[in-house]
């Protein structure tokens, strides 16, 4: 436990020992609270996903540019608004900053912020470690879009195939940023997946089973777990590149009898976890939108469940679909065929129960909902489609075309992206205590709409037409024009719907500074456990750890049934929602240390890339940093006197003694190297191999 | 699904169960957060090696040129380098043993002797790869095997350097009082990480020094 | 993903659960006689260096028992998964099976098990 709520006076030790000895030297930890630096030390889980956020906003940006400049590059035919080279660039760097820049970081955004308030926990269980994995996604994010400017972006496809991303087809550096930027980002992923998995596991508030956990929680669990596992297997293929490219070595190099096959295992047994981890926090979003809506508690909660889990395991097993077009032979097709076809009935178990929840429900539509039932609406088109992937022969067709295209837009942007986007209006009030506005909300989400299906519907056109994706140009007489038209107007509708969003998020601000109006703890009248505290929510979560005995615990306290049977309100919101001014709570002590190990990769990274001597800088200051973090001192005992909500042992990231319930973690001494040695070995091996 | 959830209130409310320099886990599933992580990250990091073991069967018989694998290893010596990190993995485990008693002393010596067995190993491969480049004229970028060996076994060895470190770290910290009893747990996460880089090289010893 | 399902949790008081893992750690002398038995099975792993008309099939009918055993051996007494809470257990098995079935599975996709796969010229 990171955090153990302590009524008593912080500084007295039952064993009557002081805590004022600075162990271990001179490190202290920061002490500010506000502020923007504050910002940068945080280990409060709340800020660190408001930031995934809003650097996943940023790079959304980014990849939507890129986006526009493809469908510009592609409005008509023989257009030669940029070089076939820039063009491959262009949707690469969209690929790749699209998945893993915005939508895995907003699925992390949701997760970090919700999975601890929906089990009723203070922290995630290594605070630390979830500011790192922060900053490392935000640095090797940074670095891989930095590739612009030093000599050119990836050019390789998302999926970068090799031996076509070696460095005989793709000189340059751009595949040395996508090798090296991605490889940072997984590590962002898998720290922040092992991190989120025991907290899940081990921090649930009285009384939440597992079976007690929100279907977000739950959805969020089985990415965790995707992760955990699925992360090692890119490792492993990113690496291969990275020694192919920088070091010279064979793995992929076809005159030395390299199987080209390799890098499509590897990337594809990877890749299709991946595809579930973009849409299952999405999945869950949905599920906790939907119900509270249709004022219903959500249909058949195990099946939604064990159908995540499901989807979770088979998510495995059919990688290979991706790659029936490289001659697998008929025994691998057919297998991987069979078991593609049946990952749609985990899928479509979940979109007939939140039909089911709507059913007979009191629906009402705002604009969350409305993104929630956009969810379900495209990702079955997209889910149709992909079932036409699953077979096998038809997909020999599709391969490489545009209605692949527009397949993975339906699931990923009309799917993940949209549940995402109604979550940020779902959870809205509850992360900053104002709401967006209801009406631009609906403009949002229309213009959206119309745009989305603008772009992509026609895409399916045009791929059984025979366009292939990745031309930078096609030849007019094959009537692709009309559609490519269409599709390049529907993208500009959608820059208009986002731009939309952003004069929402501005203008609802400006009218909350100017006639703030509370919001209250629950504007929704909303089901689960996180609305029971203040909005915005305060630094420690709840005042009180509830103790949980039902699922939707909140909606069981604000209502119940009267002698017919009939749902009746038996208090309101406001009474049964915690006022969030606890102010003798102990909450980790923020810290430099996951910044600097955290800004030590893209060096390192950049230094493999150029200079060796740069790495070796690197190397030096990720070692030193983890030293730094290991010793840290527990708590800073100055502050104590200083601040009523404060800082306390950060147990749960370094060592178990902060829970003992008798010693506070303040006494008990210099963090051990237990930090820096188990949980920070992941990376320092990652790493340390990298520099070899 | 059982409820396996128990406040950390009910837990302390009887601190007779709790002597002091024992930590308790107040978790839901009633073991340690980093002891937890620790073994989801070697669950994970199987995935990892699975790859390099999978990418090493694949590749290292496709060679077009230079050494092969019967030609270049020699089964004696990494036998012995075997057996030495085998024993570090006793040497841990009774290093873990001690500081569950309570007797740092034993404790320190098991952790150095652990740490300079890893040593030993870490000596043995360099040699190995010495003797490999020198002699056999199988560099990294010689050939496809070359490229997969190398990258295999330095991945494993990269494991074994970062546990040395952080055994000695221990050591160190041991050496300073600060490591008692109550660090027992962080000594035996160590041992954790030190026992899977030991079986990685089991499967490693055979899969590619005993079957070429 | 079956976690909580332990029927041994149901109910169990923590602090006797944790109890008893503590005590129920092998002593020393079992981790020599454990030892012990490892060293000779890696003896009888390296004896196959000296049979040098071994086919690979006799070899890995040979040494994969041998290399599964040794692995279990330490996982369940130097890793102490024999004694420790079994959700410990069920994560590095779920992680470790995961990877055996993967990994075979994309071999067996690229006939890595086919007579002549090594020949990068072909079949």
């Amino acid at each position: 436990m990171a955090i153990v709520e302590r009524p008593t006076a912080p500084l007295e030790l039952t064993t009557g020992a002081t805590t004022t000895a600075r162990p271990m030297g001179g490190f202290t930890r920061p002490q500010s609270t506000s502020g923007w630096k504050s910002w940068l030390t945080t280990v409060d889980h709340k800020r660190i996903g408001v930031m995934y956020g809003g650097a996943a906003m940023f790079f959304f940006f980014i990849g939507g540019v890129e986006a526009l400049f493809i469908r510009l590059q592609l409005a008509a035919p023989e257009q030669k608004l940029y070089s076939a080279d820039l063009y491959n660039q262009l949707f690469t760097m969209h690929g790749v900053t699209m998945i893993f820049l915005v939508v895995i970081p907003l699925g992390a955004c949701f997760m970090n912020y919700l999975m601890p308030l929906q089990i009723g926990a203070r922290d995630v269980a290594f605070p630390r470690l979830n500011a790192f994995s922060f900053w490392c996604f935000l640095g090797g994010g940074l670095m891989l879009n930095t590739s612009w400017f030093l000599g050119g972006g990836a050019n390789g496809g998302w999926f970068a195939y090799a031996p076509n991303t070696g460095v005989a087809f793709s000189p340059g550096h751009g595949m040395d940023f996508y090798a090296i930027g991605l490889q940072i980002t997984g590590i962002a992923s898998l720290v922040g997946a092992i991190n989120l998995v025991v907290t899940v596991l081990n921090m649930r508030a009285p009384g939440m089973t597992l079976m007690k956990m929100p279907v977000f929680t739950w959805m969020g669990f089985v990415t965790q777990l995707l992760l955990v596992f699925a992360m090692p297997v890119i490792s492993v293929a990113l690496f291969l590149l990275t020694f192919d490219r920088l070091f010279d070595a064979n793995f992929f190099k076809v005159s030395q009898g390299a199987d080209p096959l390799l890098w499509e295992h590897l990337f594809w047994i990877f890749g299709h976890p991946e595809v579930y981890i973009l849409i299952l926090p999405a999945f869950g979003v949905v599920s906790e939108i939907i119900p509270v809506f249709s004022r219903k508690p959500i249909f058949g909660y195990p099946f939604m469940v064990f159908s995540g889990i499901a989807i979770g395991f088979m998510g495995w097993g059919v990688w290979a679909h991706h790659m029936f077009a490289s001659g697998l032979g008929p025994l691998s097709v057919a297998a991987f065929s069979m078991s593609t076809m049946f990952i749609a009935v985990p899928t479509g178990v979940k979109i007939l129960n939140w039909l089911a929840t709507m059913w007979g429900g009191k629906l009402r539509f705002t604009t969350p909902m409305l993104f929630a039932i956009g969810l379900v609406a495209m990702f079955t088109i997209g889910g149709l489609s992909g079932v036409t992937h699953a077979v096998a022969p038809a997909d020999t067709q599709q391969t490489d075309t545009y209605y692949i295209v527009a397949h993975f837009h339906y699931v990923i942007f009309g799917g993940a992206l949209m549940g995402f986007i109604g979550g940020l209006y779902f959870w809205w009030p509850k992360v900053f205590g104002w709401l967006l506005s209801d009406k631009m909300g609906k403009w949002h989400f229309w213009t959206l709409l119309v745009g989305f299906n603008l772009t992509f519907g026609p895409m399916h056109i045009l791929g059984l037409q025979g366009m292939p994706r990745r031309m930078h140009t096609y030849a007019k007489g094959y009537g692709f024009d009309f559609w490519n038209m269409v599709a390049t107007i529907g993208a500009f509708v959608i820059a208009v719907s986002m731009t939309i969003f952003a004069a929402n998020v501005l203008l609802s601000w400006r009218k909350h500074r100017r006639h703030p109006v509370a919001v209250g703890p629950d504007p929704w009248d909303a089901r689960s456990l996180e609305w029971m505290t203040a909005s915005p929510v305060p630094a420690h979560n709840y005042d009180e750890v509830p103790t949980v005995s039902h699922l939707d615990e909140f909606w069981t306290r604000k209502y119940g049934e009267d002698a017919t049977g009939k749902v009746v309100r038996l208090h309101t919101s406001e009474e049964v929602a915690q006022k969030g001014d606890a102010t003798d709570v102990h909450l980790p002590s923020p810290s430099y240390w996951p910044l600097v190990a955290a800004l030590a990769l893209p060096i390192v990274g950049y230094g493999m890339i150029f200079n060796l001597g740069l790495a070796a800088v690197g190397g030096v200051l990720l070692v030193a940093a983890i030293y730094g973090w290991a010793y840290e001192p527990a708590d800073d005992p100055e502050a104590h006197h200083a601040h009523l909500v404060h800082g306390n042992g950060e147990s749960g990231d370094g060592h178990g003694d902060g829970d003992t319930g008798d010693g506070d973690g303040a006494g008990s001494g210099p963090e051990p190297a237990a930090v820096g040695a188990p949980s920070g070995s992941g990376e320092s091996e990652e790493e340390g191999s990298s520099d070899d | 699904m059982t409820d396996t959830a128990v406040t950390p209130a009910e837990l302390s409310q009887d601190p007779a169960q709790h002597p002091k320099g024992v930590p308790s886990h107040a978790t839901s599933t009633g073991i340690s957060n980093e002891k937890l992580a620790m073994w989801v990250f070697l669950g994970s990091d199987c995935l990892l090696f699975g790859g390099l073991i999978s990418t090493y069967l694949l590749l290292r018989h496709r060679t077009v040129a230079g050494p092969t694998p019967k030609e270049v290893f020699d089964i004696p010596f990494t036998s012995v380098s075997s057996f030495v990190l085998l024993f570090s993995s006793l040497t841990m485990a009774l290093a873990v043993a001690a500081i569950h008693r309570g007797d740092i002393r034993r404790c320190r010596t098991f952790l150095v002797t652990t740490a300079l067995l890893g040593g030993t190993f870490i000596a043995g491969q360099v040699y190995e790869f010495t003797t490999f480049v020198k002699e056999d004229h199988l560099g990294y970028t010689t050939n496809i095997f070359g490229s997969a060996f190398y990258t295999l076994t330095g991945f494993h060895g990269v494991h074994v350097s970062v546990g040395i470190i952080m055994l000695l770290s221990l050591f160190v910290m041991s050496i300073r009082g600060r490591l008692g009893p109550e660090k027992a747990e962080t000594v035996e996460i160590l041992g954790l990480y030190w026992h899977f880089v030991d079986i990685v090289w089991i499967l490693i010893f055979t899969i590619v020094y005993l079957i070429p | 993903m079956s976690v909580g399902t332990e029927p041994e949790h149901k109910g169990a008081p923590l602090e006797a659960h944790h109890q008893t893992h503590e005590h129920r750690h092998p002593s020393d002398k079992e981790y020599f006689v454990v030892f012990g038995v490892l060293g000779v099975l890696t003896a009888i792993e390296v004896s196959t260096y000296y049979f040098h008309d071994l086919s690979t099939g006799v070899l890995v009918a040979w040494l994969f028992p041998l290399m599964i055993l040794k692995f279990g051996i330490v996982c369940a007494f130097f890793m102490h998964l024999r004694y420790d809470n079994p959700l410990f257990r069920r994560i590095f098995v779920f992680g470790l099976v995961l990877a055996v079935i993967v990994y075979c599975v994309a071999l067996t996709a690229m006939e890595f098990w086919a007579s002549g796969y090594g020949n990068p010229i072909g079949p």
